[in-house]
């Protein structure tokens, strides 16, 4: 019997192998323990129903201690079996081989990011060779998150003090769901990504074509892929709809009213100091929220940001002036 | 004979609002609580509503994400410090616990209305904080999120502060009276199980809240003085909340859950007319309950960054803090088997609680194993848990029991054959709201999402429907109890032959000072052919 299949979303790592058997033994033992209850409740409840006039008292014992000795030990003993299996599924997540490739992963609200050993990035798409230890160092910039992927049946907490530590080794080429699973404020539902999960050869491609990412086609193009794959589109639209962040449309050129009272013209460096540094110019009506993507971007992905802002606005040729 | 509702009864004298207002009476105080609690109830139950309403869809259908935010989390707020922690101890506790020991009065009956003002003053902070836009934290308040976040935090928490003092208040209250004022003869063991869970619920009440109170109160200073105490950006350790918060919240599901198996107790031997099987198997496990129950807290940190040990002691005694539920269970069956079972309203409470409090439990075994924990934390696998405990568990019984003191609450009986409609509709109507939501959350769903993938909407619209229906159950039980109380017939002074003491020796509705003498104790709580009195 295998009722996790019908339950569980597909394996993809060798943690399933462990951990699912075990879904498999509780959903059956549960099972029959609920089938004991409910039909103790309906059995007793047709055979020793009322059926005279007046109440029958029952001579039956009102105590037996071989009884009560034997459903403690049974389930004492089942329990003490689920105790083990699955403190043992939970020690092989807790030990990271050592060969394991390092991903830096950097919760903030509400987007992933991750860095890779030899200096490529993402947002919100982790991307790793199959069957390869990945080992992830996770940190928060903000508040507490939680790194979950179910098909990889892991998850761990993302803290803002401290580095938590997870890994895994993924069994299958595929694109699996990833999941803020802390509750992290507006955006918690939509700070989801994927992890992907490729060959060998796919991932040299990917590490190759991230680190000449933006080659070949022009800044302005390339500045609206960033606008979606750093997640900048989550808090802000460039078709005039607020969102947690002010829309983006006509920025570019057009005065800016701050926080603080006074204004300011949204020029190429406006909108360089926001990216790096967010909290330092805020919009009047909106919170000091943004993270800084100060590491994540390069400056050619802020020129090319820059260019894609720019033909969001009716001032995209001359500013000022 | 013709029955009629005695002419001196603490309903009628003394009259006048003030008189209800500055009671010290516990049968009153009782009455005030039911008020307050059934409100809460409503209000939370609204939110319930409005979030099933917004889940019907995958995006963004009735509300904004905030909106939806600031519902869970007033529902959980309001649901647990508001109704579930006081609604058995505080309405039917302390109804009952006098009546049933053969006392006149709880040990402390001034101390015992403080804490209904208390209760009311706590709540008022609560709607201050809803007026003011609610809350967004969830109703367990993590740090850092709580420290930054830029909702009326402070009003609710320092409510909910306050709201923990009438609770102790009320703890304390019982510990004494059950100590100190027994009927002359009443041994320990002959204290009716009700009485013994609710001793048990006292113990935590005094030992546990006032834990929670110093956490909200760390919270309240963090956000005020910008001490760092939880938040790592002045200094402090978020993993410091959740184990200060853990260590009362967990045992406060004891607080929610033992009183109900108390009443649970009752129900099942008096409906099965059939002496309770293995008393002190079940007076111990409360007691077991209480106190293992404080030990097991760490299990809700397991994926949180505590160590790997540490989680490993939890989870094994968590597992131990099964075995007392699971002897509950079975002696219950016990208690059915050879009896002479009948299906009045509360018995059928009673077995909606046997069913859905063993799937309760049995799910909690899931989170309780380490490595299945990891996948179903922080997913709809817990909600639906944490709900066939709560309300499968201690809803049904507060349910059972409200139907089963009616008649000696108010010395009139409801109408069976509605209220039993009510109870089957209440029944399939959270089938179907909660068991889809363990499936959610095994195939990954975690909770608090405003916007879920298509993939999860059938299980979602199937949960929604689910809670719609028990809605319409809830209202029924409503209208059955309320209009009750102006054409019921006189119910007598013991309906169901019960054997413990306020069916015994005192009238329905019992006179201000319960009874006409001092009690004697001339049977156990379960003796059901002592029993003389019985009224139909």
């Amino acid at each position: 019997m295998d009722p996790t299949k019908a339950v569980l979303p597909p394996p993809g790592s060798t943690f399933a192998q462990s951990v699912d058997p075990l879904f498999n033994f509780l959903i059956i033992v549960a099972g029959i323990f609920l089938v004991i209850v409910i039909s103790g409740v309906i059995i007793f409840s047709v055979r020793y129903r009322k059926r005279h006039g007046v109440a029958q008292l029952s001579a039956a014992p009102t105590h037996n201690t071989a009884l009560e000795v034997t459903w403690i030990l049974i389930p004492l003993v089942l329990v003490m079996i689920v105790f083990l299996w699955g403190f043992k599924g939970y020690l092989a997540m807790s030990v990271v081989p050592k060969d394991a490739m390092e991903v830096k992963v950097t919760a903030q609200k509400w987007f992933w990011s991750f860095d890779y050993p030899d200096g490529a990035t993402s947002v919100n798409e982790l991307v790793v060779p199959v069957g390869v230890p990945v080992k992830l160092l996770m940190s928060s910039k903000d508040v507490i998150h939680s790194f979950f992927v179910p098909s990889f049946r892991l998850k761990r907490d993302v803290l803002p003090n401290r580095y938590t530590i997870a890994w895994f080794k993924s069994t299958q080429v595929g694109e699996y769901n990833l999941f803020c699973a802390e509750y992290c404020g507006t955006k918690h539902s939509e700070m989801t990504g994927k992890v992907r999960v490729v060959t060998e050869r796919e991932y040299n491609d990917w590490l190759a074509s991230s680190a000449a990412a933006g080659e070949g086609i022009a800044p302005a193009e390339y500045g609206a892929k960033l606008f979606v794959s750093k997640a900048c589109h989550t808090c802000h639209s460039v078709d005039g709809t607020p969102g947690n962040g002010p829309s983006l449309l006509n920025v570019y050129g057009h005065e800016v009213k701050l926080s603080d009272g006074s204004s300011v013209l949204a020029d190429e460096n406006y909108f360089r100091e926001s990216i790096l540094n967010p909290r330092a110019k805020v919009v009047i009506g909106y919170q000091p929220i943004m993270p800084t993507y100060q590491g994540l971007l390069k400056d050619k992905d802020i020129d090319a940001l820059i260019a894609y802002l720019k033909t969001h606005s009716d001032m995209e040729k001359e500013p000022g002036e | 004979m013709e029955m009629t509702i005695p002419q001196h009864n603490y309903l009628r004298e003394p009259k006048g609002l003030k008189s209800w207002l500055l009671t010290t009476d516990h049968k009153r105080v009782a009455i005030l609580y039911l008020i307050s609690v059934t409100i809460s109830f409503l209000v939370g139950g609204i939110f319930a509503m409005l979030i099933r309403l917004e889940l019907i869809g995958p995006g963004a259908d009735f509300m904004t994400a905030d909106t939806y935010n600031k519902l869970f989390t007033l529902h959980g707020a309001v649901m647990i410090f508001l109704f579930l922690i006081p609604a058995t101890p505080a309405v039917l506790g302390n109804f009952v616990l006098p009546l049933m020991i053969g006392a006149r009065d709880v040990a402390f009956p001034r101390l015992n209305l403080a804490s209904w003002y208390i209760y009311f003053f706590g709540s008022i902070f609560a709607v201050v904080s809803i007026y003011l836009g609610g809350v967004d934290t969830g109703w367990t308040f993590y740090t850092p999120y709580s420290t930054q976040s830029t909702t009326s935090v402070i009003p609710m928490t320092l409510g909910i502060f306050i709201l923990g003092f009438s609770s102790i208040f009320t703890g304390l209250n019982f510990i004494v009276t059950v100590h100190k004022l027994r009927a002359p003869g009443m041994t320990w063991f002959q204290m009716p199980l009700m009485v013994w869970a609710l001793y048990a619920t006292a113990v935590i009440q005094v030992l546990a809240t006032p834990v929670l109170a110093i956490t909200l109160l760390l919270l309240i200073l963090e956000r005020l003085f910008n001490i760092g105490i939880f938040d790592p950006l002045m200094g402090g350790d978020p993993i410091l909340f959740q184990h200060f918060f853990w260590f009362y919240s967990h045992p406060a599901v004891y607080i929610m859950i033992l009183p109900g198996m108390g009443i649970i107790s009752e129900l099942i031997s008096v409906f099965s007319h059939r002496k309770i099987f293995g008393y002190k198997f079940i007076a111990f496990s409360s007691l077991a309950i209480a106190f293992l129950g404080f030990l097991v807290w760490g299990h809700h940190m397991f994926v949180s960054g505590q160590s790997e040990f540490a989680s490993m002691i939890f989870s094994l005694l968590t597992f131990l803090v099964a075995i007392p539920s699971g002897v509950k269970i079975f002696n219950w069956l016990a208690t059915m088997y050879k009896g002479s079972i009948t299906f009045e309203t509360p018995m059928l409470y009673a077995f909606s609680f046997l069913v859905l409090f063993a799937l309760g439990g049995l799910t909690g075994i899931f989170l309780g194993a380490l490595a299945t924990d990891v996948q179903l934390h922080d997913t709809y696998f817990v909600v639906a848990h944490f709900h066939y405990v709560m309300v499968g568990g201690a809803v049904m019984a507060l349910m059972g029991g409200l139907h089963y003191w009616w008649p000696k609450m108010f010395g009139r009986m409801y109408n069976m054959f509605w209220s039993s409609v009510a109870a089957v509709i209440i029944f399939i109507g959270f089938n179907f709201t909660f068991f889809p939501q363990f499936l959610l959350g095994m195939k990954g769903m975690p909770r608090r999402y405003f916007l879920y993938q298509p993939q999860f909407q059938s299980l979602h619209d199937v949960s929604s429907m689910g809670a719609f229906f028990m809605g319409i159950g809830f209202v029924i039980a409503a209208i059955v109890l309320i209009s009750s109380l102006f054409k019921g017939r006189i119910a007598g002074a013991n309906p169901w032959g019960a054997a413990t003491l306020e069916w015994t020796n005192a009238t329905s509705p019992p006179s201000t000072h319960n009874f006409e003498t001092t009690p004697e104790i001339t049977h156990g709580p379960y003796d059901f052919d002592k029993v003389t009195n019985r009224s139909t």
